[in-house]
């Protein structure tokens, strides 16, 4: 939590160096009280109940899912095709044999633009769901 | 090649990767320095820093080498290693980055509420990191061996010493920039000889060779996909199982999870991770262009030592300086590779070793009540030498072929920890904690298999090569059942926990950062 800092400015000495290894300062316990409390302070700010957070997982998951299934089918499926229609394996392209232009370029514009439109999806979700707790 | 020349530009990185170790992290001295230079840290350079550290000796050398020896088959390695962060990015960037946690024993803690668990994902954090790290003690070896001909544990060494001496002056972790320069300098290393390559061919320089007679494949396996060439069985399930391994095993890489947590929020992560997909895209449309390369002009490569083709591939095209330079140049980007990766994974080992494993007998070891920063030097030590140890007594397969297995294993054990505990309630810890040594174990088991056992033939031979695709299933089974058996053991907050997973930033009133 942001504090003000009490002594002033021009008396604040270098301050001693420090390793930043983990997450925690205090003790675990400590934390997940602190972090606990927090969370309450949250729900119970914003009067989001446990329905509508569990409706804003689901719809992320399924988004989720979606992509991962036209990722199956379009970049999964492509050993089945190999495997199932040889002629793939040797038919080319501007002298280039179609399995080394999908896997040596085309997948990744592909991949670049599956998390472009992931993101906003994503993001669509969210601002619906912000929208929706801010009008009650 | 030229030694010298070579060996200057090995020199200059080590110097620059010490200097800026040693001096650069004086600007930012306390833990909420740390923070307040995350929060600024925009997307773009985020994710070069990501990539930079992400790159490592099995992308640079590697990659390159496996397909040179293998064909078109190991494209599967670098889709892999790409498609990887799209998985990443669907389950875990937003709400990992939400959880505000930003290690992956401290997410299993926080989220199981139990040290048990919490000591079993650090053990597996030393045995992953331990397991990466030996690509990259044999990439440093054999670039020095290509170079001036020296015994490899040299060049090992010469990143032993580099990487502990940094990492105990004061590490490269919180400096976002140098990773992000680690980028830019391997890509323009990787990249300049092509377009040299590209440019000196339209003026007419053109070697005697016909290089994509090699892509034509008249009769061979190599330019074909599924090829069933001598040991190697069953093609189909194995690449299955090695694109399982690699989409999955990104999101249980511990050093790679750590940088997420510099994006100021949620949203932050998700935009960063795809200027990643982007920048490892670029990147990887260069290794096949050197194997193809490689093919034509260096074939005496393949029977052994492929993983050597980006370093000798400038000086065998051209002769005289451009070829020293371009040698150079690239020399110089793999071992920056070695160093960005291994200094990663040596924090990430070393701190959990002084907080979990070793613990409070650190301090004792280290002859010092001076507490962390004394015991963190020594873990760092600890943390290079077991791998440097293993390296050297176990038998050292391909570089891209270790590093696969590593991400197998990551893919048997955090990936259904991190997707379970991130989208499903009812995960138990007992569940959890199950699923995590299960996966472990039978992972890590074919690892060794694969490492210390003559190569096994038929099908069990090739379940043990490649075995993500039933380790991982196996993992994530064992938890469901588990958690399903002993449902009493469900985190209590759990509730809160998703809360805080998922909640979007705009929506939560307290903006505090954990």
């Amino acid at each position: 939590m942001p504090v003000a800092d009490p002594v002033p400015p021009d008396r604040v000495e270098t301050p001693r160096r420090v390793r930043v290894t983990r997450t925690t300062s205090p003790s675990p316990t400590a934390r997940r009280q602190s972090s606990r409390l927090a969370t309450v302070e949250i729900v119970e700010q914003a009067r989001i109940d446990d329905i509508q957070v569990t409706s804003l997982i689901k719809a992320q998951f399924r988004l989720a899912l979606q992509m991962v299934a036209s990722l199956v089918v379009g970049l999964g499926g492509l050993p089945l095709m190999f495997a199932l229609v040889p002629a793939t394996r040797t038919y080319r392209i501007l002298q280039v044999p179609l399995p080394w232009l999908l896997l040596g370029f085309v997948v990744y514009p592909l991949t670049y633009l599956a998390g472009r439109l992931y993101v906003n999806r994503a993001e669509r979700v969210e601002d619906a769901f912000s929208e929706y707790i801010a009008r009650r | 090649m030229s030694t010298a020349l070579s060996l200057a530009a090995i020199g200059g990185v080590s110097v620059a990767t010490l200097g800026i170790g040693m001096f650069g992290l004086r600007i930012s001295r306390t833990t909420s320095d740390f923070y307040v230079a995350s929060r600024a840290v925009s997307p773009r350079w985020n994710a070069a820093a990501i990539s930079g550290e992400y790159l490592s000796a099995a992308s640079f050398l590697g990659v390159a080498g496996l397909i040179l020896a293998q064909g078109v088959d190991a494209l599967w390695f670098s889709v892999g290693y790409t498609v990887g962060y799209l998985m990443l990015l669907f389950f875990i960037a937003a709400p990992l980055r939400r959880s505000g946690v930003y290690t992956l024993p401290d997410f299993a803690e926080a989220r199981f509420e139990s040290t048990l668990v919490r000591l079993i994902c650090s053990v597996l954090v030393f045995g992953i990191g331990t397991l990466y790290m030996l690509p990259q003690l044999q990439g440093a070896g054999l670039t020095l061996a290509t170079i001036v001909g020296a015994p490899t544990w040299v060049g090992a060494i010469l990143v032993v010493v580099i990487v502990v001496t940094n990492v105990a002056a004061g590490g490269m972790r919180s400096i976002t920039f140098v990773q992000a320069f680690q980028y830019w300098l391997k890509l323009t290393a990787l990249a300049t000889p092509i377009f040299v390559i590209l440019i000196a061919w339209r003026a007419g320089h053109h070697p005697d060779v016909r290089v994509l007679d090699s892509l034509k494949g008249t009769g061979s396996h190599w330019a074909r996909p599924l090829s069933t060439a001598p040991g190697r069985e069953h093609p189909l399930y194995s690449t299955y199982s090695l694109l399982l391994a690699l989409c999955f095993g990104v999101m249980g890489l511990p050093h790679v999870l750590v940088r997420f947590y510099a994006n100021p929020d949620g949203r932050a992560a998700r935009r960063t991770t795809v200027v990643v997909l982007g920048l490892l895209g670029i990147f990887y449309l260069f290794p096949p262009i050197y194997a193809v390369l490689g093919r034509a002009i260096t074939p005496d490569l393949i029977p052994a030592g492929s993983d050597s083709v980006v370093l000798q591939l400038p000086g065998r095209i051209f002769g005289g300086v451009l070829g020293d330079l371009l040698g150079a140049l690239v020399a110089a980007g793999a071992f920056a590779a070695f160093l960005s990766t291994a200094s990663g994974l040596t924090i990430s080992i070393a701190g959990v070793l002084v907080q979990d494993i070793l613990g409070p007998r650190l301090p004792r070891l280290a002859n010092s009540d001076r507490g962390t920063v004394q015991s963190f030097r020594l873990a760092s030590v600890l943390a290079v030498c077991v791998p440097f140890f293993v390296w050297r007594f176990t038998g050292s397969l391909s570089l891209a072929d270790s590093v696969g297995l590593t991400f197998a294993v990551a893919a048997s054990t955090f990936c259904p920890m991190l997707l379970l505990g991130i989208w499903w309630r009812r995960v138990s810890t007992v569940g959890a904690a199950a699923g995590l040594i299960v996966g472990g174990c039978t992972a890590i088991g074919a690892v060794l298999v694969n490492d210390l056992v003559p190569p096994i033939h038929g099908w069990l031979g090739t379940l043990i090569a490649q075995p993500a695709a039933w380790t991982m299933p196996l993992a994530f089974a064992t938890v469901i059942v588990v958690s399903k058996l002993w449902p009493g053991s469900i985190p209590a907050g759990t509730e809160r926990s998703m809360i805080r997973l998922h909640l979007p930033e705009s929506v939560r009133r307290d903006n505090v950062r954990p």
